[in-house]
């Protein structure tokens, strides 16, 4: 009964991240992270800067290789995967990259038709028509398509940005701080996009963020991190994981802290840490 | 993009630290022998650390050259990626390894014509002219233009595409960085510094050849005759092979320097400079290598020959 209970378990997750660490150097970045994320589910991943979740997200996809754990999606481990197999099965995935992460050298249209010409097998006449019809998804007019990225202002390379990575019709879909440094009606926008990303497609998402009204908009569970700087010892570096409800009356002062977006002792901690995160 | 080097080293420098304090503990007052053994500790452990680096950064180096190759032979670059990278290096730097050759022969030529001048060998001129340019200062200079105006903008390039996550986007989206971005700058500097290096050689010869015969008025039957007597058809081979060497060594560094670019714009600089002065030193470690290797090639070929 039991192994039956964990057989189910582990299909329920589309996402499966166990016993994770990550280490640049001498930093650990990230120490024994255990996260599982079923299919459908919005998973907002909070916490202060330098905590390690764009590290987190970007280990999911295979672009930074865990120092110890597994990581699965889907059923696969991807870090036991060949180059080849990890590229067909990031066509799975969308990532939204904090500064969109554009190609300068390109057009809009040619940054949105990217995955479709690297990978799909479509005409020019299909490309075009799918290219527009992402670009309008996201509110931006078809005259974008022959400028440049430079030419763009931040919320609309962002905005472009979310219809690169949905062009594929991804499975998993992450936004790295998809609101950082846009204006409050912008950053509205973005969240908007988020949701409507979610109703259109059965669609997984996490959204790595610091902005609180992006989490208790859009997520349906909340996971937030902590510097290793700050756990106690023996303390996992999960904090909270619970759904938003849970988050606002959550009485770990960190947590509170951060929901509430106080500093409190966090100055002094960080020069007596040594340490200017 | 390889960040498994750094812990290795640092590793190794903490567990030396350690036992060099069990051995000469850090008192509050240290005496003379403690401080020159703790400086002497130091100076180890600096350049303990160099090697152990330097000897990381050359296998990742070599990975990475690996990799390229792996990727050029299992699918070929598309058009798109190859196209532009073929302009740039094949006819971008045209007008200046051109105007290099042609101010590199002139000045072979005065300076030659006034050494060989004291000898009376002025006729011979035109023969030590063309074979110092089509063996030695075609190809060098060439290759120093090239690393120059197109290494450098390569390793700028990506490493502001690394800085701004370009080239983690392009991994995210499935296509693998050294594919899209390495190997057609590779193929480009390996295809068309040949041609570079003919037109280094041509306009060096024309402009040698000017100057002699026009300011110092060396008569231009000698001037040819000689010039056919030193030159043979092995010194362009020469030329050519070497270039061939200099340009995969360009792009290699330079794509490899852009791909391990530091973050800001301090890091992109960086990455610029080094890569200009590591394939200027390359070139000329392989130049004096080439050099012995293909003299002994052609003493083996053609026994009693000069080379």
């Amino acid at each position: 009964m039991m192994i039956e209970q964990l057989l189910d378990q582990e299909q329920e997750s589309i996402v499966d991240v166990e016993k994770l660490s990550v280490t640049f150097g001498s930093q650990e970045v990230l120490k024994d992270i255990t996260l599982r994320i079923p299919p459908g589910q919005t998973l907002a991943l909070l916490g202060e800067s330098g905590c390690g979740k764009t590290v987190l997200m970007k280990s999911i996809i295979g672009l930074v290789k865990p120092t110890v754990g597994t990581i699965e999606f889907d059923g696969e481990n991807i870090n036991q995967l060949t180059e080849r197999q990890l590229s067909r099965m990031r066509l799975r995935y969308g990532f939204i990259f904090q500064n969109a992460a554009l190609f300068d050298s390109m057009t809009i249209g040619q940054n949105v038709a990217f995955p479709l010409r690297q990978h799909g097998r479509f005409s020019d006449n299909q490309i075009r028509e799918m290219v527009l019809s992402r670009l309008s998804e996201v509110g931006l007019p078809d005259s974008v398509v022959f400028k440049k990225p430079a030419e763009l202002s931040g919320g609309m390379r962002k905005r472009v940005g979310l219809a690169r990575a949905l062009i594929m019709n991804p499975e998993l879909i992450m936004y790295d701080e998809p609101t950082t440094g846009l204006d409050p009606i912008m950053s509205d926008v973005i969240n908007e996009l988020i949701l409507r990303t979610r109703s259109r497609n059965p669609v997984t998402s996490i959204v790595v963020t610091h902005d609180m009204h992006t989490a208790r908009k859009v997520a349906d569970r909340v996971v937030m991190l902590i510097p290793r700087q700050r756990l106690d010892p023996g303390e996992n570096q999960v904090i909270f994981d619970g759904s938003v409800k849970e988050l606002e009356t959550c009485r770990d002062r960190r947590v509170q802290q951060f929901v509430n977006g106080e500093a409190g002792e966090r100055l002094m901690e960080m020069r007596a840490n040594g340490h200017d995160q | 993009m390889y960040p498994w080097g750094a812990p290795q080293y640092r590793r190794a420098r903490r567990l030396c630290t350690n036992l060099m304090s069990i051995v000469a503990p850090n008192n509050s007052k240290p005496r003379l022998t403690t401080r020159i053994t703790g400086w002497f500790t130091e100076w180890v452990l600096d350049w303990g650390e160099l090697v152990i680096s330097s000897c990381i950064a050359l296998g990742d180096f070599c990975l990475f050259i690996l990799s390229t190759f792996r990727w050029m032979f299992s699918r070929f670059p598309k058009g798109e990626t190859l196209w532009p990278n073929f302009y740039q290096v094949g006819v971008s730097s045209l007008p200046v390894v051109a105007l290099t050759g042609t101010f590199i022969g002139v000045v072979l030529a005065l300076q030659s014509s006034s050494q060989l001048g004291h000898y009376g060998l002025t006729n011979q001129l035109g023969g030590v002219i063309n074979l110092t340019l089509v063996r030695e200062l075609g190809p060098v200079l060439a290759a120093t233009m090239l690393a120059g105006r197109v290494g450098s903008a390569m390793a700028a390039e990506l490493g502001t595409m690394r800085v701004t996550e370009q080239i983690d986007a392009l991994s995210a989206m499935g296509a693998d960085p050294i594919h899209y971005l390495v190997v057609p700058r590779f193929l480009a500097c390996l295809l068309f510094i040949p041609t570079l290096t003919i037109m280094a050689d041509f306009m060096g010869v024309a402009g040698g050849y000017f100057y002699s015969n026009i300011w110092l008025n060396i008569d231009q039957h000698y001037y040819w005759t000689n010039s056919a007597k030193f030159v043979n058809n092995f010194d362009l081979f020469t030329g050519i092979l070497k270039s061939l060497f200099f340009g995969s060594a360009i792009s290699l560094i330079s794509c490899y320097q852009g791909f391990n670019c530091k973050p800001g714009a301090e890091g992109v600089g960086k990455a610029a400079t080094s890569s200009f002065v590591f394939a200027f030193i390359v070139i000329l470690i392989l130049d004096l290598s080439l050099g012995l290797s293909l003299k002994a090639l052609y003493e083996s070929w053609y026994p009693g020959g000069t080379y």
